[in-house]
């Protein structure tokens, strides 16, 4: 593999760390929709690249997927959604921005040195790879771990789900199958998030997660 | 009188140990003379190291001794400093110059009773006195952390000269036991977090002169036992002692510049400042041991150099800030930055010295403060060829907490000269304030003068330190005394360099230039006015912005943490003319939750072994059975 | 180093001009900064009649600070004369004594807005500095040296190659020449609303002459973090060491164009964008700081693959 092949590979999957750190920047709920958008679109970049590399074909559909489901169809759909409920206030994060950056540089650190460790042998571009897959998924995490608006559950979860990808194409061999059921299963997740978000804002009349502790009656 | 005689004493063993430090590979001395125990004797040695620290001693003390002759005067009970200030002078240098553990041990006592007893002068004012208090038990806590270490050192046999211990090999638990209880005992002296909180109570109680001395002076002295165990006696470091002290060091720079940030007295600010200073020093001293495991020697040289150039550094503009801290005191009677103001029309000489003083702690260039970070900065870009992964994360983390500390320094000496010596005066005495006597200014600008030497001569000063960097790490960073144009290159040319003299001077033609140039062919017409006033003409200097003002932005992003800051205005109804209130609440963690906690367990434990003073003479006589009986059994059991 | 001089009001009122005209203004000449400060030197220094020795020196000491920083910047040649006298560290903090003595200026006369632009300005330092020397950690662990004029050499090289860290490092020092020359989101150069401002809060009392220096020190920094960037990150048409008159033309022009595009980017960035509150600029250049730390991570990590 060239030097340059492998330097827009890292490039990409540097970008998607970057655009995660963003997602967790970012406190409005338009702002993080699109910067999702952007997150979809550049992981689809990544996974084209890496089908073009790699020469494997199928590899172009799961870019195609990500792009179409992911870049399109679910950053529209949940602007419509956020029209509709009339929620585009400022999330309410749990924790301040400046803690969760820290946070955040710390889980990509922590992702850095497990996968570096536990692939010594493994090729570099795999490595970084998975390195940076890992702190994809970390960040996802984090981002639904700060949030309390169920839309920004739904991105982080999202966005989770891309980190997982972006580890699937670069250890070179998931199928086909499990790809497009993957992709399956994470539309009907966003179906049911979003039957879900409809029930609470009738119920509750506020999309804030808070409001289903408080009906358990468990203190926040 | 005394004063006098110390300085020349100070002077001359300033002389005689830059001498020894810089001559022609002038050979060890060593002298052994009878005193102390028996079979021990009294050990004297003077290598490198002691000799560069003696040049940091006498000269803070020459300096401080000059400033006294002046100062002293304005004391009110000078009998209860004089007899104990040589002391603390002989007792400082003792430290230095002791070559076995009873000498080290007993000139460390000696040092912390001196400067304790002159933490006490002023006994009268209860905080003082609380001072002295918690500062007397943390110098024991710290001598009885030394002395169990020393005790680890010279094992069974116990070989208590410096030269046995250093032939002995020492590994394993008992390396990491030792280190761990020097860290403890010479860090408490130091002030590294959390064991800090002595510090900034007990430096600022002591009258100035000894303020001086305590924190640019004794704190070095504790860098000095850290560095004569730590690498010369015991040896062979292994990465993860890097780690922590790295950690600890970086930990120590920022809280301790926050911790400083936060105070309006003078001093205390000064205070917390060493602390952050210390923990610069700490950070170099941490990445020599982290290169010295992994044999990258000309790595470690370059951390070491950087750490004992701070130490220099620190102790020449940290007395210096002491000193017209202390010149501020004498003219105003205040230590309360909230009560100074304006000082600059009153006093310009002790502004500028002051001034001086501010741009080298905050490491601006031109001056010395610059330069030591800079290499401790250089060091760091040496760190991704270490093998650790620790390492790797902990290095350039460490890195962005010094550029923190620095970003940070630099805001809070605007602060603490802003306030104290520019704006308006906000009280009488500040507006009444005059210079003070020639001996206090001489010993300020001789210091300001060396910190602008040190820092536009930095090579000098590197090619001093070769010696002892080379006896301690075995290598040392390349002599600069030839490199054209005096700059310094610490590894390479190409990979970086800097010249004070050149920036300096080219700071200076520059500026030379424009005022001429804007004199010559400008206006040079000045008019004097009102400032502007938004139209509501106000003369209360009250409506300046205050130190805690200054501080809020910072206060509000760093300290709703670290210090649970809490604000609270109170504003009466429109129409009410009442004045309005604003109460601040700062809370110090690490004393609510490390010491207090260990005092309430202190006092609990006091209160029940508290009983055992009203028992019968036949219940003691038991106790002391039991005593003996436990004692034979567990000697029976060991073997 | 007078080249810097000459070009950095130019620059200025390029900006200016360029965003008059996106507003759909007229706006000044590009030459007015020129005017301005031709006829800010003819008039009489006003000073506060409690001014200091202080204020009266510091706008020459900013002045000349910057410009040495400025003028350490390699331009349109690598391998200036005296480059190695100071590395990108030193021109960080050199920039660091400016703004040092800056907000103390700020605070000499003693009114409240000195008091106020000080304490902020004091503020964003303590995020931009440490970022600042987090993207020089980056470069210098990329490029193996602090140099400015090795690090340019080595980007013109092909060894360079596509970064993650460098665009982070990109990114973040955007952020901070946006924060630390008080344009749009950070600080408004165009306003004088006292619960703003910054930077032209501390300097609220300068007048004549000093304000001539305070401003020209003002534009000099906006050029040299324009040629800083120019100088890693488009390091085309530098002319190398020891070149032809003709490349050091070549060298120019293209510098010049540099300038240009920044200039054309920076108004429209300017213009797109509304002002932030006080309190939310930590969490800006947090943000940068953060991005710089990550850059310097990865490069300190993947240096061993």
């Amino acid at each position: 593999m060239g030097q340059f092949d492998f330097d827009v590979a890292h490039l990409l999957a540097g970008g998607l760390v970057l655009i995660s750190l963003t997602m967790l920047y970012q406190d409005r709920l338009y702002a993080l929709i699109r910067v999702f958008a952007l997150h979809a679109f550049v992981l689809a970049l990544s996974v084209a690249w890496q089908a073009a590399i790699q020469n494997a074909a199928h590899l172009y559909i799961t870019a195609a997927i990500a792009l179409v489901f992911k870049g399109i169809i679910i950053p529209v759909a949940l602007h419509r959604i956020m029209v509709r409920l009339g929620i585009h206030r400022e999330i309410e994060t749990v924790v301040g921005i400046g803690p969760t950056m820290l946070a955040g540089i710390g889980l990509v650190a922590l992702s850095m040195v497990v996968m570096l460790r536990v692939t010594a042998e493994a090729d570099s571009l795999a490595r970084e790879d998975l390195a940076f897959a890992l702190s994809v998924v970390l960040l996802g995490l984090l981002l639904m771990v700060t949030r309390r608006n169920a839309v920004s559950l739904v991105v982080g979860f999202m966005s989770l789900e891309n980190g997982l990808i972006l580890a699937a194409t670069g250890a070179k061999g998931m199928p086909l199958v499990v790809e497009i059921s993957v992709a399956f299963s994470v539309l009907i997740a966003f179906i049911v998030i979003g039957i879900f978000l409809f029930q609470i804002r009738e119920r509750f009349d506020t999309v804030d997660v808070g409001a289903l502790d408080r009906f358990r009656g468990e203190r926040r | 009188m005394i004063y006098g005689v110390a300085c020349v004493i100070a002077l001359v063993a300033t002389v005689a140990a830059l001498a020894q430090l810089t001559g022609e590979r002038s050979p060890v001395s060593t002298i052994v003379l009878p005193l102390g125990l028996p079979w021990v004797g009294a050990h004297f040695r003077l290598d490198a190291l002691s000799s560069f620290f003696l040049v940091v001693v006498d000269l803070g003390a020459a300096a401080a001794s000059l400033y006294a002759i002046g100062y002293g005067r304005h004391e009110g009970e000078p009998l209860r400093v004089l007899p104990f200030y040589p002391a603390f002078l002989a007792a400082m240098n003792l430290v230095v110059l002791a070559s076995d553990a009873f000498t080290f041990l007993v000139s460390w006592e000696f040092m912390s009773l001196a400067s304790w007893a002159l933490v006490m002068v002023r006994h009268r004012d209860p905080d003082n006195r609380r001072a002295g208090l918690i500062y007397i038990v943390m110098a024991s806590f710290g001598a009885l952390c030394l002395l169990l270490a020393f005790g680890l050192l010279a094992g069974p046999e116990g070989g208590y000269a410096f030269e046995a211990i250093r032939a002995a090999h020492h590994a394993g638990p008992v390396a990491t036991l030792v280190l761990a209880l020097v860290l403890l005992g010479a860090g408490s002296k130091a002030g590294l977090v959390p064991l800090h909180v002595w510090l900034p109570l007990a430096h600022p109680a002591a009258p100035s002169h000894v303020s001086a001395l305590m924190s640019g002076v004794m704190t070095k002295v504790a860098v000095y036992g850290f560095i004569r165990i730590a690498f010369d006696l015991l040896g062979n470091p292994t990465w993860w002692s890097g780690m922590v002290v790295l950690i600890l060091g970086g930990i120590t720079a920022v809280v301790g510049v926050l911790y400083a940030l936060m105070q309006h007295d003078l001093k205390r600010l000064l205070a917390y400042h060493t602390v952050e200073n210390i923990g610069i020093i700490f950070i170099g001293l941490g990445l020599a041991l982290a290169f010295q495991a992994n044999g990258m020697a000309l790595a470690a040289a370059l951390a070491l150099t950087a750490g004992l150039f701070h130490v220099f550094n620190h102790s020449l503009f940290k007395s210096l800030l002491f000193f017209g801290s202390g010149a501020v005191q004498t003219a105003t009677g205040e230590r309360d930055m909230e009560h100074l103001g304006g000082l600059i029309h009153g006093m310009p000489f002790t502004g500028f010295a002051f001034l001086v003083g501010c741009v080298a702690i905050s490491a601006l260039p031109p001056l010395n403060g610059f330069v030591s970070e800079w290499m401790t900065f250089q060091a760091i870009l040496l760190g991704p060829d270490v093998a650790q992964w620790g390492l790797k994360f902990t290095i350039p983390a460490v890195g962005a907490l010094l550029a923190l500390s620095a970003a940070l320094a630099a805001a809070c000496f605007v602060k603490a000269f802003g306030i104290s010596f520019l704006g308006r005066p906000r009280t009488a005495a500040a507006e009444r304030a005059t210079e003070v006597d020639r001996f206090s200014l001489a010993s300020m600008f001789i210091l300001a003068g060396l910190c602008l030497l040190a820092g536009i001569l930095p090579g000098f000063v590197i090619d001093a330190l070769a010696p002892v960097t080379q006896s301690l790490v075995q290598a040392g960073i390349p002599v600069q005394g030839g490199v054209p144009w005096l700059s310094i290159v610490p590894i390479a040319a190409s990979r970086s360099s800097y010249n004070g003299l050149l920036v300096f001077l080219f700071i200076t033609a520059s500026a030379w230039t424009a005022t001429l140039a804007i004199h010559r062919f400008a206006s040079r017409a000045v008019r004097r006015s009102a400032p502007w006033d938004c139209g509501y003409p106000d003369a209360n200097p009250i409506t300046q912005y205050s130190a805690s003002s200054f501080a809020q932005p910072i206060r509000r992003i760093y300290g709703t943490n670290l210090f649970r800051a809490r604000e609270r205005v109170e504003m009466p109804p429109p129409g009410d003319t009442a004045p309005a209130h604003f109460y601040l609440e700062l809370h110090d963690l690490i004393w609510e939750w490390l010491y207090l906690p260990v005092t309430g367990a202190v006092c609990l434990l006091a209160d029940r072994f508290n009983h055992l003073q009203f028992l019968t003479i036949r219940r003691y006589l038991s106790l002391v059975f039991l005593a003996l009986i436990t004692l034979l059994l567990a000697l029976a059991i060991w073997d | 180093m007078l080249l810097v001089l000459l070009l950095a009001p130019l620059l200025t009122g390029f900006v200016r001009s360029v965003k008059a005209r996106l507003l759909r203004r007229h706006g000044p000449p590009i030459i007015q900064p020129y005017r301005d400060l031709l006829r800010l030197l003819r008039k009489d220094a006003v000073l506060a009649h409690n001014a200091s020795w202080l204020f009266r020196v510091a706008p020459y000491l900013i002045f000349a600070a910057t410009w040495v920083a400025a003028a350490l910047i390699p331009t349109f040649a690598t391998g200036l004369m005296f480059s190695w006298s100071a590395d990108l560290i030193a021109i960080v903090a050199m920039l660091g004594s400016a703004r040092f003595i800056l907000a103390l200026a700020g605070m000499d006369v003693g009114t409240s807005f000195g008091g106020i632009g000080s304490s902020r300005e004091a503020m964003i330092a303590t995020f931009s500095e440490p970022a600042m020397i987090m993207i020089v950690f980056t470069l210098a662990l990329i490029a193996g040296s602090t140099e400015l004029s090795t690090v340019a050499s080595f980007m013109l090289s092909s060894a360079v190659g596509l970064r993650v860290s460098l665009g982070l490092a990109l990114v973040a020092l955007i952020m901070v020449a946006i924060a630390e020359n008080a344009r749009i989101p950070v600080d408004n150069p165009a306003t004088h609303l006292e619960l703003t401002m910054v930077h032209e809060a501390m300097v609220l009392e300068y007048s004549g002459r000093h304000l001539t220096m305070i401003e020209l020190s003002a534009m000099l920094k906006l050029l040299l973090y324009v040629s800083l960037i120019a100088c890693v990150f488009a390091p085309w048409g530098l002319a190398p060491d020891g070149a032809g008159p003709i490349a050091y033309l070549i060298g120019i022009a293209a510098y010049i164009l540099k300038l240009a595009i920044a200039g054309l980017l920076l108004a429209l960035f300017e213009t797109s964008i509304a002002k932030m509150r006080v309190f939310r600029v930590p969490d800006f250049l947090g943000a940068a700081l953060m991005l710089g730390l990550l850059a310097m991570l990865l490069r300190f990590v993947s240096r061993s693959l």
